[in-house]
Parts: C-alpha cells; sequence; structure tokens
C-alpha cells in the first residue's frame, strides 16, 4: 500500500524518489571494490584498516548519492544511521576481540594440571606451574568480603528505606553515591593506610577483603534499597495491623519480599570485586605458593597473578596471564549470568 | 489485649486464600510460637522484649548509616595522616615537580607530571568514548529493532563487566603492536598538529591508554544516556514525526536535547572511572615522568598507574608519597562526583 502511494506520488513532485536497495547494493561492491584496488595499489594493509576504510567510502558514497537523488534532509538522516551502526560496532567489537583473544589464548594453556598447581618453585620461562593457590586466594578474600559486605550494606538498606529520617538521613543516602565513583585504587591505600601502618598487622587476604568491602558496599546498598523500596506498603501495614513490631515486619515481611532482587544485586557486586586488581596489590601483595589462612601472610588472587604474570616478558608467563584471565573472566561472566537468571526467572513467576 | 491477639490470629487463619497475607501469616505464627514459650506472663514479657528489639534493631540499621559516614571521613583522615611524614620529608613542591623519587636523599617528588597524565588520558578517553557511546544509546533505545536491542544492551553491558586486568592484558598484547601502523599513520599526514608529533618511536603509549580507557569508559557513558534518551515524553517524539522529520531529525529536535544531562552526568561519572583506572593504563603505559603533548610517542604517567607500579619497591617514604598522591586522586574524584550529582539534580530541577 504504502509502495503503491510512494510509486504514484513520485510523479506529483510531493514525495521525491528514493535509493533503491540494488543502488545501495552497488554503491556498497564499489566501496569493496575501491578498497581492494587500494590494498593493492598503497601501503594500506590488514583485515581491520581494509574493513574501516570499505566502511568509510561506502558511507561517504551512500550519503553523496542519496544527496543527489533524495534530497539533503534524506541524505542526512541515511548518514546519521550509518554512523550509530557505526557507533555500536566500534562498541561491541572490542568485547568481541577482548573475549576472543582470552579463549583462544588461554585454553591452549588452560589444564587440569594448571588449576591444581602452585607457582612454588616455578620460574618464569618454565611452562608448567598454575592457579591453585590463586584460585583458594580469590575465594577466600572475596567470600570474606561479602560476608562483611551483605549484612553491612543490608542494614545500611533497611536505614535508608525504613528508618531515613533529616539530614543524617540524606547524607548517608549521598555518600553511597559518591562511594560509588571511589577508585578502587584509593579504597586499597585507605586500608593500607588503617591497617597496615596504623595498626600495624601484615598484608593479608583479610587486608584485601576489608578493602573489597569498601568497593562491594555502594552496589549492595543501591540494589537493594531499590528492592525495598518497590515492596508494596499495603504488606508493611497489613504486618503492623497484626500487632507485629517494627523489626520482625523488616525480617519477616519486607526481606523475603524483596529477596531475589537483593539476591541478584548482591551477585553483581561479587562479580565487580572479583575482577578487582588495584586494591589488593597495596592489601594482599601477591604470593607464589598457596597460603590457606586469609588471616596472615601475603595470600596470591586471581587478579593479582594476571597482572604479575603480564607484567613478565617471557612468553609462558604471558600465556600462563591468559589462562587465569580465562578462569577469570568465565567466573564473573557465570556470576553475571546467574545474577540475570534470578532476576529474569522472578519476574516470569510474577 | 491477650484476647484481641487470639482473635486477630485467628481471623488471619481464616483469610488464608488471601495470598498477600501468606508471609505475614507466617511470621505471625512465628512469633506466637516464641510468645508460648516464654514464660509465666508471655504477653507482658513478649511485648517488652519485643521493644527492645526493635530499639535494639533500629540502632543497628542507624548505627550501619552512620558507619558509612565514619568510613568515608576515615579515607580522608587515614590518607592524610599517612601522607604527612612524606610531604614533610619531601624537598621540592609537591605540586609542581615532575620527577618521582620519594627514597633518594634528598627526596624528591612531584604531583604535577602524573595528574596531567590522568587528565589527558581521560579526557582522550572521553573523546573517543562519547561519540561513540551515544551512538550505542541511540542504537539500542531507538535505532534497533526490538529483537536485536535487548541481546545488544546485554552485550554492552557484559563490556562492563570485564575484569579492568583482562583489558589491560588485552591492550598490552594486542593494542599496543596493532596501534603503531594508526599512529605512523597520524604522524605522517596529521604531524604538522604538535598532539601527533613524536620522536619516531610508537607503541606503548598515551594514546594506547586511552584506547584501552575508552573501551571501559564506552558501557557506563552508554548505560546511562540510554536511560534518559528512552524518557524522552512520547508526544515530543511524536510532534517531530507529525511535522514530518526524518529519523535523525527526531533525535536531533526531540531526544537529544532532552537527554542531554544524561550524557552530560554520564560522561562525568565516566571520567572519575578513567581517572581512577589504575590496572589497565599500568600494564599498557610505559611509565615516565614528564609533560608532553605528544601522545603518540612512548611515555606518561597516571596518578593511579603509579601507585601499582611503584607500589612493591616502596620504602617508608615511598609509601607515604604514594599515598598522598592517593589523597590527591581522591580529591579529584570526589569533586568530579559532587559535579555530575549537581548537573544531574540541576537538570531534574529544570525538567519539573
Amino acid at each position: 500500500m504504502a509502495h503503491v502511494v510512494k510509486a504514484s506520488a513520485v510523479g506529483s513532485g510531493l514525495v521525491r524518489a528514493q535509493l533503491s536497495w540494488r543502488s545501495l547494493a552497488a554503491i556498497a561492491a564499489g566501496a569493496i571494490a575501491v578498497t581492494a584496488v587500494l590494498v593493492a595499489t598503497t601501503p594500506l594493509q590488514g583485515l581491520v584498516g581494509s574493513v574501516l576504510v570499505a566502511a568509510v567510502l561506502y558511507i561517504l558514497a551512500q550519503t553523496v548519492a542519496s544527496g543527489l537523488v533524495e534530497g539533503r534532509r534524506a541524505a542526512i538522516n541515511r548518514l546519521a544511521t550509518s554512523i550509530v551502526v557505526a557507533c555500536t560496532c566500534a562498541a561491541v567489537v572490542p568485547l568481541v576481540a577482548v573475549l576472543g583473544f582470552t579463549i583462544v589464548r588461554g585454553s591452549s594453556v588452560l589444564n587440569g594440571s594448571f588449576l591444581t598447581h602452585t607457582m612454588r618453585g616455578v620460574a618464569e620461562q618454565d611452562p608448567y606451574g598454575g592457579i591453585y593457590h590463586a584460585i583458594i586466594g580469590t575465594l577466600e578474600q572475596v567470600g570474606l568480603a561479602t560476608l562483611l559486605a551483605v549484612p553491612f550494606g543490608l542494614l545500611v538498606a533497611i536505614y535508608l528505606v525504613e528508618y531515613k529520617n533529616g539530614r543524617l538521613g540524606r547524607a548517608v543516602s549521598f555518600f553511597v553515591d559518591v562511594m560509588t565513583g571511589l577508585p578502587s585504587i584509593v579504597a586499597g591505600l585507605f586500608i593500607f593506610a588503617l591497617w597496615i601502618l596504623a595498626l600495624g598487622r601484615s598484608f593479608s587476604g583479610f587486608a584485601g577483603s576489608l578493602a573489597l568491602t569498601i568497593l562491594m558496599l555502594p552496589t549492595v546498598v543501591r540494589s537493594a534499597e531499590e528492592m525495598l523500596k518497590v515492596v508494596p506498603d499495603s504488606l508493611r501495614e497489613g504486618s503492623y495491623a497484626l500487632g507485629l513490631p517494627k523489626w520482625v515486619t523488616v525480617v519477616r515481611v519486607v526481606l523475603p519480599t524483596a529477596l531475589a532482587g537483593i539476591v541478584t544485586g548482591v551477585m553483581l557486586a561479587i562479580a565487580r570485586v572479583t575482577g578487582e586488581t588495584a586494591p589488593l596489590l597495596v592489601t594482599v601483595f601477591g604470593n607464589t605458593g598457596l597460603n590457606w589462612n586469609p588471616f596472615a601472610g601475603a595470600q596470591a588472587s586471581l587478579p593479582l597473578f594476571v597482572f604479575g604474570e603480564a607484567g613478565l616478558p617471557n612468553e609462558t608467563a604471558i600465556n600462563r596471564a591468559w589462562a587465569a584471565a580465562l578462569v577469570l573472566i568465565l567466573i564473573v561472566l557465570l556470576l553475571n549470568i546467574i545474577a540475570r537468571a534470578i532476576t529474569r526467572f522472578v519476574s516470569f513467576r510474577r | 489485649m491477650d484476647e484481641r491477639e487470639r482473635t486477630e490470629s485467628s481471623t488471619v487463619r481464616a483469610s488464608a486464600s488471601v495470598d498477600r497475607n501468606r508471609i505475614a501469616r507466617s511470621a505471625l505464627s512465628s512469633s506466637g510460637q516464641s510468645l508460648k514459650t516464654s514464660g509465666a506472663r508471655p504477653e507482658e514479657v513478649h511485648r517488652r522484649s519485643h521493644r527492645r528489639a526493635d530499639a535494639i534493631f533500629r540502632m543497628l540499621a542507624l548505627g550501619s548509616g552512620a558507619t558509612l559516614l565514619a568510613v568515608m571521613a576515615a579515607i580522608a583522615v587515614f590518607l592524610a595522616l599517612q601522607a604527612i611524614p612524606a610531604l614533610n620529608a619531601n624537598t621540592t613542591n609537591f605540586f609542581t615537580t615532575l620527577g618521582w623519587s620519594p627514597d633518594s636523599i634528598p627526596s624528591s617528588f612531584g604531583i604535577a607530571a602524573l595528574a596531567f597524565g590522568s587528565l589527558l588520558t581521560s579526557l582522550l578517553a572521553l573523546v573517543i568514548s562519547v561519540p561513540v557511546a551515544v551512538g550505542v544509546a541511540l542504537a539500542t533505545g531507538y535505532y534497533a529493532p526490538r529483537w536485536l536491542a535487548r541481546p545488544l544492551t546485554y552485550v554492552v553491558d557484559l563490556l562492563a563487566a570485564v575484569p579492568s586486568v583482562v583489558f589491560g592484558l588485552w591492550g598490552l598484547i594486542y593494542l599496543v603492536p596493532s596501534i603503531v601502523g594508526p599512529s605512523e599513520f597520524l604522524n605522517h599526514y596529521f604531524g604538522f598538529i604538535p598532539l601527533f608529533g613524536t620522536n619516531g618511536t610508537y607503541g606503548k603509549s598515551i594514546f594506547a591508554a586511552s584506547v584501552v580507557l575508552a573501551v571501559m569508559v564506552i558501557p557506563i557513558v552508554a548505560a546511562i544516556s540510554r536511560e534518559v534518551f528512552v524518557q524522552t515524553p512520547r508526544d515530543h517524539i511524536e510532534a517531530a514525526w507529525a511535522i514530518g522529520a526524518t529519523k535523525w531529525e527526531v533525535v536531533r529536535t526531540a531526544i537529544l536535547p532532552y537527554g542531554r544531562s544524561g550524557v552530560i552526568s554520564g560522561t562525568v561519572l565516566g571520567f572519575g572511572r578513567a581517572v581512577g583506572e589504575t590496572i589497565a593504563v599500568a600494564l599498557v603505559l610505559s611509565a615516565n615522568y614528564e609533560i608532553s603533548f605528544h601522545i603518540l610517542q612512548p611515555g606518561g604517567n597516571t596518578i593511579a598507574a603509579n601507585i601499582a607500579n611503584r607500589y612493591g619497591e616502596a620504602a617508608a617514604i615511598g609509601r607515604g608519597a604514594l599515598i598522598a598522591s592517593g589523597l590527591v586522586l581522591f580529591v579529584i574524584t570526589l569533586i568530579v562526583n559532587f559535579g555530575a550529582r549537581a548537573i544531574v539534580h540541576r537538570s531534574v530541577r529544570k525538567a519539573a
């Protein structure tokens, strides 16, 4: 119907002619052909560069053709659409590149032995060694941080939703926002200054957990706060009407209702801090051997392991870095997917 | 009182079909159990203990909120306390000195080159990432068909979840070698612009670090911009369509003006992320302590990367010096965050 109208309207001068998909395909073919000629005759090399040049040529030619046939406004519209598509590709390509390189490079080293051995006595240029100690360290540090941050964060969220009043409430709410922007290295330096320099403790996994707790807090508070807010007041009023005190109402009525959303927020917070490197560098310090005790002595961790091996000049070390990065990404992505699955499952049930 | 409670409880049992009361009912029945087990005058003890429990719970919540404020204050206080001895030992001006040798005698270190590098890399990262991120936000909010928009949003969110050390590794192993070609191109054709001048070497440059940071900032700016874009009133968009606007004209006249505050606050928050990013920059940059606008040649440094690179070797004064630089970073991010909130606040008030 629309096509018929357009076809008849072109003659009447109300609607201008439009570029057909055939002419667009011809422009694309021309762009590719010109790029091929450029690759053959000029120093232009490589897949990325060629694709870039072809894309730019296509967009330019399409805009010019559109300007001639369809008019200035349509040409600008086409140009804008092309740029939006190009921007999206520019954002997605790095993700694919990072994930792709990590999977390809990492999976060539990753095996059972890599997961069950430590780096004790392994020299940089040796091909063996593993990340057992780093996995143990990361699990302990992130686990302790979760144990600290979740109750603390939940209580802050409960305060903000159920008890918030006056200036203190506004200040807490504001500083949760500010805390979101706190650089992770500053959180690490703070624990270093407080725990290690001022209190005279040693480097330990627990010191790292304290730094990670600071980084987890705002995420836990914000997500829990959002979830507690959407619990309908009628539930609270119903509970009060039955004579239940406020704290039982919060613990037995409000929290269970918001549980799924809170768990999602906690999972995302765990995923965020699992990949943190900088705060651990100044609090946990790193270790080539296995240290089961998170409360005394330097420990290893996966992000620290990747950072340490990546800085070495040997190909064997770089390979280990990729394999550990692959394990790290798998853990983080798994946590993200679980978090989203919880949200989807719960919203589906409703 | 006792009787009333019992009748209430039985009323609830009678209305068991009301699903909403399910949780409240289970909570009540369990507290009813504790009432039975608590001794001679159960309802008295029960009420008093509940009042005390209520007060304790309230104090717990209030205390947690106050503790959070105390933590923020403690960050500033303890960083300052540990920085003071090093700043006293420093024989040169902390704000204007370029080098970083706090543990040598006489001790000399300064934030000038580091702060310059932090600002330059972050600003370049924003120059690269903000247009791309706005494009992504428009694509996921308006251009992409529904079946594509959702996975696309998901993919961009995943980009934010990748640990920074992995971006650093990727930047070091793949980006640094492959950025040599484009750098030579820029230098060859645009070398007359001082920004693109070099000493003939390429690779671990400010430019490479900025590209890595840009990739890491895109999801933040895109997510915040998109949130605001999709809130554009339907009326504005339909009105634009109705007077015959093309899609781009709809975007330009209705969506972009409405979403400007979102783009700005996203940009400012992205700046905060970029300026605090440590590990990725530490891996990609080859550190020196000069102020240079030649973004294509190796060199440059940032406050955060300097902490990661120099921490292992630092002695007492050196650690204090690094903490002092961390305090500067903390202050910068505080200012940036305050700025972002102020902008959001003002634009919200303007819209209202």
